[in-house]
Order: structure tokens, then C-alpha cells, then sequence
């Protein structure tokens, strides 16, 4: 019966979806804003890059609003996690990683720093930018979590000082906004001027909102996946038996 | 059919497969696994729609972080073992089964 | 110009179908799913269809990526807002998914499964012991095949007051049917 009504409904959902995709003229979207964007945008802020010029210089505060987002599901996170490890009185111990997984992270550590740190500065001129790095750059430093899980699963990160991190570049990005609105009454505008086009100090304070966000978006992704992967799976539930998978993913 | 469209319909294809691979299968590492596959083809079908920003994003975030963030959960929850109805009942994830 | 026009729409035709098909799959997975961590892979599978489907919207047949220096000036580029917009969905989309495996783990820690049925039974289980009701019978059953709930003590008013606005909502359905 259930099953039924969800067939039903998903028919319909992708009726619905067809109806609009048929309407929707393949390949010759509106685009009033987007073209608008894209002719005045080389004048107005300087990048090179056109998705990051509308990402931190038109729509900055949508782009605040999404780190908020972030913020707000880590720290959701870590209150549901922290409270439930209290409860849970033994540690299993995390078996080390082995000399080829220790010697690999060890390199691997570096490169991965570099090419996110690459990829956040240059945000402005090639595809990338504070989203792209900052997964990188948390990438990075949970690799090293991996390789040496340390007693407690969490690799020797201090929370803390992810924490600081965290708020110093939240707190920078909203800085340089109020920098702007005292300057010139517009919030997160670019300013600083534009430089040359294509070059790596260029388009004002862009790099600048690029590096904030991606600092922001690698600590609270590290101090996210710390957090799932300290105090490794024990037998939670003194009565728990595993029950045999039966879903029926057909119909 | 040129070359271009040729990448989309087997992105597309794989992309789908992998969905519904995602949806049956009874291993939820294989599960994970499947999404994962999923993200890197729309990676790929990103690239070939001129959006190599999302791709990036998506090749990071849908088929690495993702990924660990739900493999790390399969292990706190003792779900990550290769045998789907095995009735084990020590923590899964001290063993390197994987 | 025909036989171009011919191929930019398959592209299109063939990309609408993969990014309606990945929500269809999606829907279909997180509303008939069993398991409750297969749910949140399915809400990912959605997430990447419903993605592909806003990034679709911007693109344009004989464009290029919206990136100033790669080529000359003066050629149309795709539309730069649903990409910035799908950016920033595919960042959250990761805290959701975050947020959402850890409230399985609580789950599964307090409950101790994470398959639907039987945490629908738990909970309905605590429901009734909070408000201090009798459980009636199984849900599962079809309506015509379900035994007939115990005779409500007339000394819990909430719970008469509920079966009473229950009851005529629930019987012209079951006659038209």
C-alpha cells in the first residue's frame, strides 16, 4: 500500500519534471541577469573568473549566509556527538596505520597544502576558490588524521585550535565587509581597486574574501570530520542485534 | 553524434546505473561507493556543460569529503563490513576488511 | 545549421533525462527505503540530480565557460548565476549529509537499529508510554484487516477527543474508495 502511494507520487514528481523540462527551451536560457553580469562584470570588478566575481563580489552576502549555513551544521554536529560520547565509556583502541600509509600521508601532506593554497589565491583568475581549497586543505590535514589516529581517533587536532581558525576567518570575512560599508556604504563591495587583469594581485579584495572563505570552509570541514571519526564504533547498545537488511529498493 | 554528446550519454549512463546500483544494493559500503560514482559522473557531465567551477566542487566535495564523511559514519554505526546480513556483533571497524 | 541544431538538442535531451532521472531515483529511494542511512544517500543522489538540473538552466548551445583570457573576446558564455548557485548547494549539501549521519548515530545509539519499521514500532511504543495510553494494534495492516482498537477509558479526554476528530476524516475516505 505504502509502496504504491510512493510509485504514485514519485510518477508524478517526474511528470511534473518533464512538463517543465519540455517547456524550458534547450540550450537558450532567458539569462537577463547573466548576461548583464557577464558584460559589465570585467569592468566592475576586475577577475578573470566570472563565477567567483559573482560569488564574492555580487552575491557576498549569499555567500556569508552559506558559510553560516556550514557553521551551524558543524557546530549541530559536534553538540549531537560530543553529548553522545559521555555516555560511552570505553575507547577502543584505533589499530595504527601501517609504515606505507604513514610515509604516503607524510608526502602527501605538503602537496595536498600547496595545491589548495594554489587553488584558493588564484580563485580570481582560473576555475576554483575558497570552496574548492578549503575541502582541499581539510582533505589534507584529515590525511594525517588517518595515518595516526592517535588513542582517541582524532590525531592528535586540537579543537581549539580549529576553532580559532574557524573564528578568525569568519571574522575576517565580515570584517573586510564592514571595511566597505564604512569606506563606501556598500557592504562586501571590492574594493582596493582592480590592478591588471589576470594578474595574481589583482581585482581588489577578492583574493583577500577568497582566502577567508576557504580557511573558514577547511577548519570546519577538518574539525567535522575529527569529529566523526574520534571514539571508533563500539558495541553501543548492550542488547543489540543486527538485523537483517531487507530493503526492497524494487517495487 | 559527435564526440561531445557521445561523453554526455555515457556519463549519463553510468551516472544512472550507478544510481540505481546505489538503491539495490544490499552492502552499504558498495552503497557508498555507488554515490560516489554518481557524484564523479555529474562531475563530468559539469564539465561538459562549461561549469568547470561546479565540477570542482563537485569532484572534491560529492565524490572525496562525502564520501569519507559517510564512510566514517558506517564505521561509528558498525555497519562497515563486506557481508550485508552477517550477524557480527564486536565494532566493525577495527578490522581492515576493506 | 540543421544538423547542428539536431545534435545540441540530443545533448540537452540526454542531460534533462540524466538529471531528472538522478531525482527520480533519489525520490524514489529516500520515500521507499528501509534503512534509514540508504535514505540519506538517496537525499544525496536527489541533491546531485536537482544540481545538475540548475546548472542545465544556464547552459547554452554554442557558448563557453565563463572564464575571461581562455578565448577571444566577444564569444557568449554560459550563465554564471545558477553555477554560483550550485556552488554554494553542493558545499551545504555536504553539512546536511554531515548533520544528517550524526543524528543517525544518536539514533542507532538510543534505538539501536536504523531500519524504518522498527523504529516506527519504538517510537510509537514511547509515544504511548509518555502519554500513558494503551498501544493499539499493528499499523502495518490494512485498515479493513486491523483489529479494532481497545474501548477508550472515558477518563483520558485527549485521547477520545483525537480518535473523535480521527474518525470522520478517516471514513468518507475509506467509503469512496
Amino acid at each position: 500500500m505504502r509502496n504504491i502511494a510512493s510509485l504514485l507520487f514519485t510518477a508524478g514528481l517526474a511528470f511534473l519534471l518533464l512538463v517543465i523540462a519540455a517547456q524550458l527551451g534547450f540550450g537558450e536560457p532567458p539569462m537577463r541577469i547573466g548576461g548583464d553580469i557577464l558584460s559589465q562584470a570585467p569592468a566592475e570588478v576586475g577577475a578573470t573568473n566570472i563565477v567567483t566575481a559573482v560569488l564574492l563580489g555580487y552575491r557576498g552576502i549569499d555567500t556569508l549566509g552559506e558559510l553560516s549555513i556550514l557553521f551551524a551544521a558543524a557546530t549541530a554536529t559536534g553538540l549531537v556527538l560530543v553529548r553522545g560520547r559521555k555516555d560511552c565509556e570505553h575507547h577502543a583502541e584505533e589499530p595504527p596505520g601501517g609504515f606505507i600509509l604513514r610515509t604516503g600521508a607524510d608526502l602527501l601532506f605538503p602537496l595536498l597544502l600547496v595545491v589548495g593554497f594554489y587553488i584558493i589565491v588564484h580563485g580570481h583568475l582560473t576555475p576554483g576558490g575558497g570552496f574548492q581549497g578549503g575541502v582541499i586543505l581539510a582533505a589534507a590535514f584529515f590525511v594525517l588524521v588517518l595515518a595516526r589516529p592517535g588513542k582517541d581517533g582524532s590525531g592528535g587536532m586540537s579543537h581549539t585550535a580549529i576553532a580559532v581558525v574557524e573564528g578568525l576567518a569568519g571574522a575576517g570575512f565580515i570584517a573586510l565587509g564592514l571595511w566597505s560599508l564604512w569606506d563606501n556604504g556598500d557592504f562586501l563591495k571590492p574594493m582596493l581597486g582592480h590592478g591588471v587583469m589576470g594578474e595574481l594581485l589583482s581585482a581588489g579584495t577578492l583574493p583577500l574574501l577568497s582566502l577567508a572563505v576557504g580557511l573558514k570552509v577547511g577548519a570546519e570541514l577538518a574539525g567535522l570530520m575529527t569529529q566523526l571519526a574520534e571514539q571508533p564504533a563500539t558495541a553501543q547498545h548492550p542488547h543489540q542485534h543486527p538485523h537483517p537488511h531487507s530493503e526492497d529498493g524494487g517495487s | 553524434m559527435d564526440l561531445q554528446t557521445l561523453f554526455a550519454l555515457l556519463a549519463v549512463l553510468l551516472v544512472l546505473v550507478s544510481a540505481l546500483l546505489m538503491l539495490v544494493l544490499d552492502n552499504m559500503i558498495g552503497a557508498v561507493a555507488a554515490s560516489g560514482v554518481v557524484s564523479l559522473g555529474v562531475a563530468v557531465l559539469f564539465v561538459l556543460l562549461h561549469a568547470p567551477d561546479v565540477a570542482m566542487t563537485e569532484a572534491v566535495v560529492g565524490a572525496g569529503l562525502s564520501g569519507v564523511v559517510l564512510a566514517l559514519g558506517l564505521r561509528r554505526l558498525g555497519l562497515w563490513r563486506l557481508d550485508a546480513g552477517a550477524t557480527r556483533q564486536s565494532a566493525a571497524g577495527d578490522e581492515p576488511d576493506a | 545549421m540543421s544538423a547542428l541544431n539536431l545534435d545540441t538538442l540530443s545533448f540537452a535531451a540526454i542531460l534533462y533525462a540524466g538529471a531528472i532521472g538522478l531525482l527520480v531515483i533519489g525520490a524514489v529511494g529516500m520515500v521507499m527505503a528501509n534503512h534509514l542511512f540508504r535514505m540519506v544517500l538517496a537525499l544525496a543522489i536527489a541533491e546531485a540530480g536537482a544540481n545538475l538540473l540548475m546548472v542545465l538552466t544556464g547552459w547554452r548551445g554554442e557558448a563557453v565557460a565563463p572564464i575571461l583570457g581562455v578565448h577571444e573576446a566577444g564569444v557568449p558564455m554560459v550563465d554564471p548565476i545558477p553555477q554560483v548557485l550550485v556552488l554554494t548547494a553542493i558545499v551545504i549539501g555536504v553539512g546536511v549529509q554531515a548533520l544528517a549521519v550524526s543524528v543517525l548515530l544518536k539514533i542507532h545509539r538510543i534505538y539501536g537499529t536504523l531500519d524504518v519499521r522498527e523504529l516506527r514500532r519504538h517510537l510509537e511504543l514511547d509515544i504511548c508510554r509518555d502519554a500513558g495510553i494503551v498501544p493499539d494494534g499493528s499499523r502495518e495492516a490494512p485498515a479493513g484487516e486491523r483489529p479494532l482498537p481497545p474501548p477508550i477509558p472515558p477518563s483520558i479526554p485527549a485521547r477520545a477527543a483525537a480518535a473523535a476528530s480521527d474518525r470522520p476524516l478517516s471514513d468518507p475516505t475509506g467509503a469512496s474508495q
